[in-house]
């Protein structure tokens, strides 16, 4: 009996719980080879270029192509780099990366873990991303990197400030810490089940928070317009440039599941996640889909319109524009729902029934 | 009983990471690393936290010791310019006073601790970390905002002291640095900031009284 009990307490939910991991990894990492590619094709095409071609039909293999380049090539570690602090970079910024993962709900209870304080777990996860990029600065025992490593710890923790307070103002309306929730909070009224559809959603009443959230997220995840750790033209890759094959593999598919982490974070915050934009349409994993990729297609098009800011200007608009205007927005979304008595969703709801 | 052997083995797992790292933060031989070592036992920290049923406690140490002040820490430390034989040759000179403190710190904890256990309540709250059902967010919100809200109040208000004087305190105006008013820089027109110069052979644009835009 002991042997049966361990079997069905501990055996079949753990497989079943690593099946789930397994399925949403291998999940975004395919993903990340076709939105890699979507990347450059986009970021070609506004230069008139004709970006990867050769590859397969379209060039569509090209990720693949590279994957085998990185992971077949010499791991090259610079003399006098501390070895381990040196290779556990890379692979903090993916692990850290697709931990993240595990609390996003795709759909309607399609989460690995639904836990109480989901958006906590998210800012905490993706507040360590830092430390890949100030490691591997670091360990590179090497200028430029250790240029690019410093850059990034003041950049990252300054933006984390600010995305903070915008959780902040989205959580007061929602009433719940848990990303479900968040979603759910964005559907029908629990009183009287009215739905809207696309104005249903937070980015209309936290208009203002969307553009901030979206400009400190390129800025967290170190996308153009604001990537300084890695400026080509001052700090030749920054952290990155005494990585090669594997590492490096690891740092780029840590950054692109960040971006698309930060892509699946706005559609809960701001564009009701799994929900349909039409009232009638049936909800599901397609829409938050398509939310994330319309939301990388965005990420891909401001890399390739906008020229890259300088430190100062970076500091500037983190510290003295986005916070600022963050606090105010909490300070003015609680004043709104004292004055105008509205409730958060999770009382409202728990007032209806 | 099954069922709790999977959170003493996590238990066991978090505390002696924690005690581990904790101890290879004094012993490391650079100090980058000895951040890296308090990193991963802020880490298990948060583990035992999770552990004991305190989720939110557990996400705020995260956030804010290993997502903002750790890496401060790592920023200062990266800097350093020490010599790191020179400090280490001093460990055998300050290690009874460091033992002494170890000492002290210890028996305070115990102290603590032991209160804590034989306190009335202790007990009930052992067995069950969130009596009610009520998730511990929402509790603690609870209690610092409608309970000890002027507290609460009053220690924001001490922070916000603080930090207006450590700006006070490190900001200074230097002469003779180039800065860019950036407000002046968005309310430039092409008409103050191009002009056109027709340039004589041989003389260059030096040789114009027309040099500054302004002209």
């Amino acid at each position: 009996m002991e042997d049966f009990s361990f079997v069905s307490e501990y055996l079949i939910p753990g497989g079943w719980i690593l099946l789930q991991c397994l399925i949403l990894t291998v999940g975004i990492l395919v993903s990340l080879a076709f939105l890699l590619y979507a990347d450059r094709k986009i970021w070609a095409a506004v230069q008139l270029r004709k970006g990867p071609n050769v590859v397969g039909p379209f060039g569509l293999l090209q990720s693949f192509a590279d994957f085998f380049k990185f992971v077949l090539k010499e791991v090259v570690i610079p003399s006098g780099a501390d070895r381990v602090v040196f290779l556990l970079a890379p692979l903090m910024t993916f692990i850290l990366a697709f931990a993240a993962w595990a609390v996003i709900p795709v759909a309607d209870r399609w989460v690995i873990s639904d836990i109480n304080v989901g958006i906590l777990y998210l800012f905490a996860i993706s507040s360590l991303g830092v430390y890949g990029v100030i490691m591997g600065g670091w360990a590179s025992n090497s200028k430029y990197p250790f240029l690019g490593g410093l850059r990034s710890a003041a950049q990252m923790v300054s933006y984390e400030v600010s995305i903070g307070f915008i959780l902040v103002a989205v959580l007061m309306t929602v009433g719940s810490l848990n990303l479900s929730d968040i979603v759910l909070a964005q559907g029908p009224d629990p009183k009287s089940g009215a739905y809207y559809g696309v104005f249903s959603w937070y980015w209309l009443p936290h208009f203002p928070m969307l553009i901030l959230f979206f400009i400190s997220a390129l800025a967290e995840t170190n996308r153009p317009p604001f990537d300084l750790p890695e400026a080509e033209s001052e700090l030749v890759a920054g952290y990155q440039v005494e990585y090669s094959s594997t590492p490096y593999l690891l740092f780029m598919i840590g950054e692109y599941a960040n971006i698309v982490l930060m892509c699946a974070m706005t559609t809960i915050l701001f564009f009701g996640g799994w929900l349909s934009p039409v009232p009638g349409l049936p909800d599901g994993v397609l829409w938050m889909v398509f939310k994330i990729v319309f939301l990388f297609f965005i990420f891909a098009f401001v890399k390739a319109i906008v020229p890259r800011y300088r430190y100062d200007q970076l500091m500037r608009l983190g510290w003295k524009v986005i916070l600022p205007l963050s606090l105010g927005w909490v300070v003015a979304t609680a004043l709104v729902m004292k004055l105008f008595d509205v409730a958060p969703y999770t009382y409202a709801k728990a007032l209806a029934g | 009983m099954a069922a709790q052997v999977l959170p003493v083995i996590a238990f066991y797992l978090f505390a002696g990471v924690a005690i581990a790292a904790g101890f290879m933060v004094t012993v490391a031989r650079n100090p980058v690393r000895s951040v890296l070592w308090l990193i991963l036992a802020f880490f298990s920290a948060a583990g035992l936290f999770v552990l004991i049923g305190a989720e939110f406690v557990a996400m705020l140490l995260l956030i804010v010791y290993v997502g903002a002040v750790a890496v401060l820490f790592l920023f200062v430390v990266m800097m350093l310019d020490v010599d790191f034989a020179e400090l280490r040759a001093g460990m055998a000179e300050y290690l009874p006073l460091g033992a002494l403190i170890g000492i002290i710190l210890l028996i305070e904890i115990a102290f603590a601790v032991g209160v804590g256990f034989a306190s009335e309540g202790a007990k009930a709250i052992a067995v069950d970390p969130a009596p009610g059902g009520v998730e511990n967010t929402r509790a603690l919100g609870l209690l610092l905002y409608d309970d000890y809200a002027l507290l609460f109040q009053l220690a924001g208000l001490i922070l916000l002291v603080a930090m207006i004087g450590a700006i006070v305190l490190t900001l200074r105006t230097r002469d003779g640095v180039k800065k860019q008013s950036v407000v002046a820089q968005m309310h430039r027109t092409r008409e103050e900031s191009v002009a056109l110069v027709t340039v004589k052979p041989g003389e260059g644009v030096g040789g114009q009284t027309g040099t500054t835009p302004a002209e």
